[in-house]
């Protein structure tokens, strides 16, 4: 029973994790080493640092007219 | 649905009813805030079930069964699919800011309930359509920019004529906000300390983020937050020392200038350093901030002071210029209907979602969660007493500067005040003095200190919720005078690129330099104007703000029509060709008075008509104290006349293109929108 009840707040941690990180432009690093070793198999996969960088250079460069924010 | 289902709803609409007829009919004595809570949520909850959802299920037809992007780009980066939880949260911090808390504040100077209502109505009927229903359309068309699909739904025409006008608004947009913070910070030692420090700290937590701890998010926002209270209670000791204060007492265009060149140094400096932080640590304070005022109001369930309407429903108001129709509509803003989501819900959201069946909880319940954030900020104006509350919403050319002559002012209009009371409340919250702090902001941070304080720390705390309020709200404006600047930056490159290729090449250092310059200039100069204008900036300039962004929602509402129509769903039109017509009708309204309306007061031009025949007779007209600011003053009026007729236009040309498009739609017999991977259903 307690390690169920332990389960579901870690659940719920991670998720709280997730959408802080989300909020700032950061998806889930675990979700996108699954993706690249699933469907991109013996290619590259950025290290966190690579993933953090990149991710930070994509949410302030404004590409094709993105905004992420509002007034 | 089942009977149990049934009595629930019931339930539900009987309590909001009765919340809102409280609301609504009470007279004479002071209403609880919770009231207002109440009618809003049960009203919430049964638009989102009854509305919300058929307008998805029925009008848009989302198919469970139809790929989003989210699988059919899946990279692990922008394309992801994403928990609708997460991404719900992800998808309130982007369309939050400070528009639902600054715009409900100022609509109070009618009072209460006529700000509520449209927050209320507004959102329901208008706001958090076009946000789910710009969200559908984009998740449907690979997550494509809302300028995008204006062109490839409107023509080209359409869509730069579009671009231009959210250029135009973004401008705008820069300008008021870093006017309400210049207007929180003039003279106040405390407050421009501890936003002066998060310069700092954001260096710290952007050095230690890049290079002690790479993509530490979690460890950078605990140094930062553990170093923002700190800057926060040490800002008290720099108040009270003279000769600390010296060096962080500001006058107001002192501000506007220091602004304009923090805008720029950020635009400029790689990302990582300065903007990226800040952004982090004002990303989770809004959110937590926003989380605990909905707790505060919950646990202290204050009265509100102010009437349910005043006498400025006429349109005498000291605040802003105009009466109820129209103004009032472009007023409210962000809390119930905001052109900018329609940017956000056409960017990174659509990107991620996992099931088209998601898009209602998300983009209706977003906005529906942002609508309840202006019904807060509502109530946090509405708890103080309105003799304060118009102290410190009217400029210094209507109430002076002495505490003695605003309180005679203010008690002239109905509303009693004595000096001590507006003394004893800049002494409660740490300032020298409250009056003219125009903005909503410290109104605003006033009313939430007193929520918090009422709980937590009473009297002698009341100061520092006053400086965290302050913060907090001065944070994410500057952050999005920062980023803002970027964005206006790229589109400005973009816009000249056109002619000028070599422009468009956003990593060369000179194109970024001159593009930041030129983005700070356009809304420097505007900012600077507000700042000089003798009647407060904000009364002359928010409705403008307003007006602005509630025309790019009627562009976006516009879109949506138009595709609606492609679609061969103009049975159910209505539901957005109802918003768009009353959104059309206030901000055409509203824009043509602004520059047209014979009283001066309202419209610029009949304003620079007064004082330029004055200025020929040589004579000085208040506030202007000489022929220079006679000169400066007409110089404005016909800037933002010319603004105003400029967004005139770009919205009727939109919405005339929006009528040919549907003409055309209807004569043919298919569907001829022009969405991408419907044909994937079935092969995948």
């Amino acid at each position: 029973m307690r390690s169920l009840a332990m389960d579901e707040v870690a659940r719920f941690w991670r998720r709280a994790v997730q959408t802080a990180r989300l909020m700032i432009g950061v998806p889930d690093y675990d979700t996108y080493v699954a993706h690249r070793r699933a469907h991109h198999p013996g290619e590259p996969v950025m290290s966190y640092a690579e993933f953090f960088r990149e991710r930070q250079r994509a949410r302030y460069g404004c590409e094709r007219g993105r905004i992420s924010r509002c007034c | 649905m089942s009977i149990k289902n049934k009595l629930v709803w019931m339930a539900i609409a009987v309590l909001g009813a009765v919340a809102l007829g409280i609301v609504a009919l009470k007279r004479g004595e002071p209403v609880n805030a919770m009231w207002l809570v109440i009618a809003a949520l049960c009203i919430y909850s049964i638009a989102y079930r009854f509305y919300g959802l058929w307008i998805a299920n029925t009008v848009l037809g989302v198919n469970a069964a139809r790929q989003t992007p989210a699988y059919r780009h899946n990279d692990g980066l922008d394309y992801v699919p994403t928990n609708p939880y997460v991404l719900y949260g992800h998808h309130f911090a982007a369309i939050a800011g400070a528009g639902p808390l600054v715009g409900p504040v100022l609509a109070a100077q009618m009072g209460y309930l006529p700000g509520t209502l449209w927050i209320i109505v507004g959102v329901v009927l208008a706001g958090a359509v076009q946000d789910m229903i710009v969200l559908f359309l984009s998740t449907r068309r690979d997550g494509r920019s809302l300028g995008d699909m204006i062109r490839s739904e409107m023509g080209d025409v359409a869509g730069t004529v579009a671009g231009i006008g959210i250029l135009l608004i973004c401008i705008i947009i820069l300008a008021v906000l870093a006017l309400v913070v210049v207007n929180a910070l003039k003279a106040s030692p405390w407050g421009t300390f501890t936003v002066a420090c998060t310069i700092p700290i954001a260096l710290i937590m952007g050095i230690y983020g890049r290079l002690v701890r790479p993509g530490r998010v979690g460890e950078m926002s605990v140094i930062g937050v553990v170093l923002l209270i700190a800057a926060l209670l040490y800002g008290r000791t720099v108040a009270e020392t003279p000769s600390l204060a010296h060096y962080f007492t500001f006058p107001g265009p002192a501000l506007a200038l220091l602004i304009i060149g923090y805008g720029f140094t950020a635009s400029v400096l790689p990302v990582w350093l300065l903007l990226a932080p800040r952004d982090y640590l004002s990303t989770f304070l809004k959110v937590g901030t926003v989380a605990l005022l909905a707790i505060g109001v919950l646990i202290a369930h204050p009265q509100l002071q102010m009437p349910a309407i005043t006498k400025f429903i006429d349109g005498s108001g000291p605040v802003w210029a105009g009466s109820v129709f129209p103004f009032l509509f472009i007023t409210i803003a962000c809390g119930s209907v905001s052109g900018f989501h329609a940017l956000v819900s056409s960017g990174t959201t659509p990107k991620m979602i996992e099931s088209e069946t998601q898009i209602a909880a998300i983009g209706y319940g977003g906005m529906l969660t942002e609508s309840f954030v202006a019904i807060m900020a509502v109530i946090g104006a509405s708890v103080i007493n309105p003799g304060v509350y118009f102290a410190m919403n009217s400029g210094a050319g209507l109430i002076g500067t002495t505490a003695a002559h605003a309180a005679d002012v203010i008690t002239s209009w109905g509303f009693t005040v004595t000096p001590d009371m507006l003394n004893q409340v800049a002494h409660d919250v740490g300032e020298m003095s409250i009056l003219s702090r125009t903005g909503g902001a410290p109104t605003l941070a006033v009313g939430m200190a007193t929520i918090f304080s009422s709980f937590l720390g009473g009297r002698a705390l009341m100061a520092v919720w006053y400086h965290f309020a302050i913060l907090f709200e001065a944070l994410f404006i500057l952050t999005t005078v920062d980023a803002g600047t970027r964005v206006c930056r790229f589109m400005i490159q973009d816009l000249v690129g056109h002619a000028l290729p070599t422009f468009k090449d956003t990593r060369a250092w000179g194109n970024n330099v001159i593009g930041s310059a030129v983005a700070c200039a356009l809304w420097g100069y505007l900012l600077y104007a507000g700042v000089t204008d003798p009647y407060g900036g904000i009364w002359t300039m928010w409705p403008l703000f307003g007006a602005t962004n509630q025309m790019l929602a009627a562009i976006a509402l516009t879109l949506c029509t138009v595709v609606l129509y492609k679609m061969k769903r103009e049975r159910w039109a209505w539901v957005t060709v109802v918003p768009t017509l009353w959104l059309l009708l206030c901000t055409l309204t509203a824009g043509l008075q602004k520059a047209f309306s014979p009283n001066p007061k309202v419209g610029f031009l009949s304003h620079a008509e007064k004082f330029s025949q004055a200025l020929d007779a040589q004579q000085v007209l208040a506030p202007a104290k000489s022929l220079a600011e006679m000169r400066r003053i007409i110089f404005n009026d016909y800037l933002d006349a010319a603004m105003a007729i400029l967004a005139v236009a770009i919205v009727v040309t939109v919405a005339a293109y929006g009528v040919l498009r549907i003409h055309q739609a209807r004569r043919k017999p298919q569907n001829t929108a022009v969405e991408v991977g419907g044909a994937l259903v079935g092969h995948g």
